[in-house]
Parts: C-alpha cells; sequence; structure tokens
C-alpha cells in the first residue's frame, strides 16, 4: 500500500514540489537576463546535454541509450520521455515498477527528475541501484540528455500539454502577453500546414488546431530555443520572431472555435 | 522601369489603404487569374488564391489530367508501401468547395502582349495574371538512343501516373538473378534524392521476391543527395546487392537500346533486364513557349514573390522556376506557391502583403521504418533565394527514431495533398 500512496497524489505531488522548485530556480537564472536570446538558451542547452553525458556514467553500468541500444540489467533508454514505467519489451523489472506502470506513471522530466533524485524513495521495492543524483543541475542535465533521445513525433505533444517545467520555464512574460495578429497568422499558417493538416487530422504528425494560444507560444518557443527537441520544428520556429509566432497562435486557436 | 522599383511602388500604394486598389480593376470586374499546371504548385496557387481571395478573383485551373498522380510517393507504391489509388488526387474538392474552375486541357500557347492563354481545342482564356507551374519537361536527346517510344520499354517514371505503373510491373516480372539498371539524371532535375530512394524501393521488392537480382546506378554526377545515409541503409538492409558507378568511373552514357537493354558506356556494356532511365530534365515545355526560360531552360524568377523576371504578370513556380537553393521538390513547389498567391492576391485586390518565407523538407524511406529527412529554411535575396538554416539525419540513427520519421512523412503526405488538392 505504501507504494501505491507514494505513486498516488503524494508522490506526484512532491515530484511537482521538485519540478516547481526547478521552474523556480531556472527563472531565477533566465531572470538576469531575460533578453538573452534564443542562441543563448540553446548553448545552455549543448552545456546541460554536455553534462548529461558525464553524469549518465553512473548509469551506463546498467542502461543502454542511443543508436540500436539493447536492454542490459536495466531497460534501454530511447524514447524514454512519454514512456509507461516498466513496459520495454524484453527488460528486466522489478514487481514495484511494473506496478507503479500500471497505476499510471509515465516518464517525463518532472517524474525522472524525482525518481532519479532519490530511486528507492520514489518506487520502494524498486531494484535500481543508484543511491540518487542529489545536485539537481546534475539532474537537469542527464534529463536534458535522455530527452534528446527522445526525439520523434512522440516527444511533440499530441494535445495541448502543460508548460514543461525544466524544459519549457522562464519565457519572458512580455512573450506571453503578446496579442497575435491573426490575419497575418493565417498566412503564416501556410507553412505549417504542408504538414500540419489544416483539418485537424493527425496522422503522423500531431494536429495543431484550437489550442490554447499560451500553450502554442510556450511550445513554439520551447523549439525556437531549442529547448524541445525536433529538427523540423527548431527550423520552423527558428526564424519566427515573437510576434509571428503569437500572430500563429493567434490564428489555429481560432481556427479550432 | 526596373521590377523592384515597380514592385516598390505597388506595395507603398496598398499600405497607405486596402481601397487603393487600382480603379481599372474594380472597372472591369473580377480581377482574372489563370494558372497552368495542377500539380504541387498551380494546385496550391489556385486553392490558396480561391480560398482567401473569397470570391474576389475568378481562378482557373488548366490542367489535361482528370486526376494527378503525385511523384511524391509514387517510389513507395513501387515498393509496395502505397496503392496507386492512395497517390491519385481529383480535382473536385478544389471545384466544389474552392470555387476554381478546372479546365482539362493542355495550353497550348501565351500571348503575353494580350495576356491570353490558348488551349488545345484552340478556345483562348484571358487573364490579368497567370501562374505557370508545369513541371519538367525531358530532354530525351540527353540520353544518345532514349526517346518517347523507348520509354516504353525503358520506362523513366519521372512524371508520375502510367509511367510509374509500368516500371513497376517491369520490376515484379524481371527473371529471377537479373540486372536492373538505374541511369540516374544530371542536375539540376526534379527531387534530388528521389532516385536514390527508388533504388531503396526496388532493393526492397528484390530482396524478397528476387534476391539474387542485381541493381546497377549509372550516375552522370559525383555525389548525391543523402548519400552516405542511403549507402549506408543499402549496406544495412541489402548487403551487396546495389553499385552505384560515379561518372569519374562510367565516363558518358554512349547509347541506351531500348529492344536489347543493351547500355554502352566508356567504361563497359551493360545488359539490363530492366533499365530505369532517367534523362536531364528542362521547365514545362509551355514555360519555354511563353518565352520565360533563359538558356539554363528554366525560368527566372524574382526571389521575393516567384515573379518572372521576363514579365511582371506572370509566376512561375516549383520544378520549372530557378528557385535559387531551394531544391526541385512538392514541398518547395507548395512554398512558393502560397508566397505567390500572397502577392498576386495583393497586387489584384489590395490584401496584405506580407513577406515571403520559404521551406523544404524531404523524407526518404530506405526499407521498412527506415526513414530519413533533410530540410532547410530559405529567405528570398537580391539575386536568389538563399539557403539560411537547414539540418538533415544522421547515419548510425536509431530504429525508434527511423520509425518515427517515417510516421512523420505519412503525416506529411496527408497534410500537403489535402494543402494543394483540398480536404
Ligand atoms: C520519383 C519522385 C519522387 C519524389 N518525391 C518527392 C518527395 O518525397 N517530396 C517532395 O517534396 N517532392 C518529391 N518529388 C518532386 C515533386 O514531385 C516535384 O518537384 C513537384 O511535383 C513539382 O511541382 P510542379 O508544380 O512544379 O510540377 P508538377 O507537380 O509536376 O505539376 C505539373 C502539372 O502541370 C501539368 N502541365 C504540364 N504542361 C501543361 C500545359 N501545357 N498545360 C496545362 N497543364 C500542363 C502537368 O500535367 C502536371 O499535372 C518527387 C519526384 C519524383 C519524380
Amino acid at each position: 500500500m505504501r507504494v501505491v500512496k507514494r505513486f498516488g497524489l503524494d508522490n506526484l505531488q512532491s515530484g511537482l514540489a521538485v519540478a516547481v522548485a526547478l521552474v523556480i530556480g531556472s527563472m531565477a537564472i533566465a531572470g538576469s537576463a531575460q533578453a538573452q536570446s534564443g542562441e543563448a538558451a540553446g548553448k545552455e542547452h549543448d552545456r546541460l546535454v554536455g553534462r548529461g553525458v558525464e553524469v549518465f556514467q553512473r548509469c551506463s553500468a546498467c542502461h543502454r541509450i542511443g543508436v540500436e541500444a539493447e536492454n542490459r540489467i536495466g531497460p534501454q533508454l530511447n524514447n524514454l520521455i512519454g514512456r509507461k514505467a516498466g513496459t520495454v519489451k524484453g527488460a528486466r523489472y522489478s514487481p514495484a515498477m511494473v506496478r507503479a506502470g500500471a497505476e499510471g506513471l509515465v516518464w517525463t522530466p518532472e517524474t525522472i527528475d524525482a525518481f532519479v533524485a532519490d530511486p528507492k524513495g520514489f518506487i520502494e521495492g524498486t531494484t535500481m541501484g543508484l543511491r540518487g543524483v542529489d545536485d539537481a543541475d546534475d539532474r537537469k542535465a542527464l534529463i536534458a540528455y535522455l530527452a534528446s533521445f527522445s526525439t520523434g513525433p512522440s516527444n511533440i505533444p499530441e494535445t495541448p500539454v502543460p508548460p514543461r517545467a525544466g524544459v519549457d520555464a522562464g519565457l519572458p512574460t512580455e512573450i506571453l502577453a503578446l496579442k497575435g495578429d491573426a490575419e497575418f497568422g493565417e498566412y503564416l499558417s501556410g507553412e505549417c500546414v504542408t504538414c500540419h493538416q489544416a483539418s485537424g487530422e493527425d496522422k503522423g504528425i500531431p494536429s495543431i488546431v484550437g489550442w490554447p494560444p499560451a500553450d502554442f507560444v510556450i511550445a513554439m518557443h520551447g523549439y525556437k530555443s531549442k529547448k524541445r527537441e525536433h529538427p523540423v520544428m527548431r527550423m520552423i520556429a527558428g526564424r519566427l520572431s515573437a510576434e509571428e509566432i503569437a500572430a500563429l497562435a493567434a490564428y489555429f486557436n481560432k481556427k479550432g472555435q | 522601369m526596373p521590377i523592384s522599383r515597380r514592385r516598390f511602388m505597388i506595395s507603398a500604394a496598398l499600405s497607405t489603404s486596402t481601397l487603393a486598389m487600382p480603379s481599372f480593376l474594380r472597372a472591369q470586374g473580377k480581377p482574372k487569374v489563370v494558372v497552368i499546371g495542377g500539380g504541387a504548385g498551380g494546385g496550391t496557387a489556385a486553392r490558396y488564391l480561391a480560398k482567401d481571395s473569397k470570391g474576389e478573383i475568378d481562378v482557373t485551373l488548366i490542367e489535361p489530367q482528370q486526376a494527378f498522380t503525385t511523384c511524391f510517393f509514387s517510389n513507395l507504391h513501387i515498393g509496395g508501401f502505397r496503392t496507386f489509388d492512395s497517390i491519385t488526387h481529383s480535382y473536385k474538392t478544389l471545384e466544389s468547395t474552392h470555387g476554381v474552375k478546372v479546365i482539362h486541357q493542355m495550353a497550348t500557347a501565351v500571348d503575353r502582349g494580350a495576356k491570353v492563354v490558348t488551349l488545345a481545342d484552340g478556345s483562348k482564356v484571358p487573364y490579368d495574371r497567370l501562374i505557370v507551374s508545369p513541371g519538367i519537361s525531358l530532354k530525351w536527346e540527353s540520353v544518345p538512343g532514349y526517346s518517347p517510344e523507348a520509354a516504353e520499354m525503358m520506362p523513366h517514371a519521372w512524371q508520375a501516373g502510367p509511367q510509374t505503373q509500368l516500371l513497376k510491373s517491369k520490376i515484379e516480372a524481371m527473371k529471377q538473378g537479373g540486372t536492373f539498371v538505374m541511369i540516374a539524371p544530371p542536375n539540376p532535375y526534379r527531387c534530388p534524392p528521389g532516385p536514390y530512394e527508388r533504388i531503396s524501393m526496388v532493393a526492397h521488392i528484390f530482396k524478397q521476391k528476387n534476391p539474387t537480382a542485381k541493381i546497377i546506378v549509372l550516375d552522370p554526377k559525383e555525389k548525391f543527395s543523402k548519400q552516405a545515409l542511403f549507402q549506408e541503409g543499402w549496406q544495412k538492409h541489402y548487403p551487396g546487392m546495389v553499385e552505384w558507378i560515379p561518372a569519374s568511373i562510367l565516363g558518358s552514357i554512349k547509347s541506351v537500346d531500348a529492344k536489347t537493354g543493351k547500355i554502352e558506356t566508356d567504361l563497359d556494356v551493360f545488359n539490363a533486364d530492366v533499365a530505369n532511365v532517367i534523362p536531364a530534365q528542362a521547365a514545362g515545355a509551355i514555360a519555354a513557349a511563353a518565352g520565360l526560360t533563359n538558356d539554363t531552360g528554366f525560368c527566372p524568377i524574382v526571389p521575393g514573390s516567384m515573379q518572372s523576371q521576363v514579365d511582371e504578370n506572370v509566376y512561375v513556380l516549383g520544378d520549372s522556376s530557378i528557385a535559387g537553393d531551394m531544391p526541385k521538390s512538392a514541398f518547395s513547389a507548395n512554398s512558393q506557391a502560397k508566397v505567390c498567391a500572397n502577392a498576386v492576391r495583393g497586387a489584384l485586390t489590395g490584401s496584405r502583403v506580407f513577406p515571403a518565407k520559404f521551406s523544404n523538407t524531404c523524407w526518404s524511406l530506405i526499407a521498412t521504418d527506415d526513414g530519413v529527412k533533410v530540410g532547410a529554411n530559405y529567405e528570398p535575396a537580391a539575386d536568389k533565394i538563399t539557403k539560411t538554416t537547414g539540418f538533415i539525419s544522421k547515419t548510425g540513427e536509431d530504429s525508434a527514431l527511423r520509425k518515427a520519421t517515417y510516421e512523420e512523412s505519412l503525416g506529411w503526405y496527408a497534410g500537403i495533398t489535402e494543402d494543394i488538392f483540398g480536404a
């Protein structure tokens, strides 16, 4: 029962608490440099991933990631973000991990952060031998590294998602407050609907019609600053100005109504 | 007056007021746009003009075919991943939903002075603005011995439709252990990775049905698009099956004989059981007939609008245009069409004209669930459309990512065909 409790609300809350701490932490960093360019954010991401490679050394005795990674003592970690816990085919799991997945635990930056900070505290009965990564920046780095192997449509939000702590944090409020010019957005949307079906159907590529504007803006700035994965989206978002992103957000929101 | 200065004056006039529409246009009734070619460029331009002008512009699309089979994904049809039906699209939605008038005829001449297009049956269609997107024409003489008749035995399948079906049936009927030879095209040609995606799909079929077959690529080039990715993939999925011979080893192609399958080159004589000959290419014939091409065989355009450099009332899209750094692809043609539609609508109705943004991404399938992609952003510079940023898939990517890339290409196909032909 304790496991259930840890995985139920309690733990979600403590996971969120950590996440909130992370948001505040990164806001503080970003605060001093709100005008920081997307390029600087990209550099920070590169630094994190670089550091993550080192932190991953603590995992690599049991886990593989990257090209054709296979299960070892622990499961392979490609496409970890968004994966339900305990579900990799052929991997060996503790009953506690399988149960956690069955109860709805999905690996997100927040849950990975909480788990890696204190594995046995997060999932009592996990067989993962890691003692825990104490340093919050190291965990952030590790997550950035793991996320870089989670590319692909599964890593694009299929539906509006709440901002991802640690990934989407630090967007200045002026940007969120920009009012979009929907007519301009309609013109710009021509570029989006070459891939994202204007009818809102999703097949291989997620729908972007009808999102709340704030979610749209946050996601696009996530790609623009290279914090979110996906090369096509980074390329497209990379050259859009904040006004253009706001215009698109306004247009696609309107289209969904 | 140079076009750029004129354009400046037009846009200055527009920005003062949307009512600044030239009075002669209003006097004439609805402005008329004629689009030649209902493919990736022309279909998109017609649809956006009709959709966005909400009836203010009279849009006529001239296209001889009743239905359009896309070249994009035609290789996947050859590989057995798509049905022919699923890559063939009708013009019904353009007519019924968007009010585009579609005339199923060939345009045979353009009188740019009188602003009139002549059709095969002799009838004439006047325009205020003309958009030309006729794709490519094949330079038969670039491969000695090749001709439209020879293509019935040695298909090019570089314009999709019956040629695609012919090539597919020949591949499937090839004798066990036979030799498939492709003559690849020289630059510039439509779809830079296309020939090599095709090789992948042919190999995919042979691996299942004809595992001792050989594939030889005779290439007039030294390198090709996504080369490292394709060669890695061929090695991985079809070891020993594909031999690629670059120009420096091959020399030139001296002749092809469609009846016997014999292909003579400086290097050797190849005997093909099935040959796929993809000759050199130029702009669609009507573009040349209309006097829009230069000595490259393609049409120079103004980078910010796709307006012809030869005639300010004419725009050229897609494969026929000289689009600077942009590759000749459906994605590019579709992207250019939207920039052009915005400019044409602005010029005719005074609607807002926004700055041009171009982009392209080409997905290719190497084997089941093994997709790769390459893409870039482009912006108009003074002299040409210029690449700004880009990306390409990497060798050694894991299979989950490759599968995701393939799935993404399915989404793209659904998206772009809806964007060209309507949903
Ligand atoms: C095997 C292959 C694979 C490809 N794969 C991809 C891919 O994956 N992604 C991608 O983006 N691109 C791909 N392409 C390229 C793409 O098909 C072309 O670049 C694109 O279709 C160009 O658009 P367009 O409008 O210039 O010409 P088209 O799409 O060819 O349209 C031209 C139309 O004009 C009509 N026409 C010609 N002359 C006249 C006339 N005189 N009067 C009236 N109508 C006329 C023709 O009937 C035709 O319908 C591929 C091409 C090939 C050959």
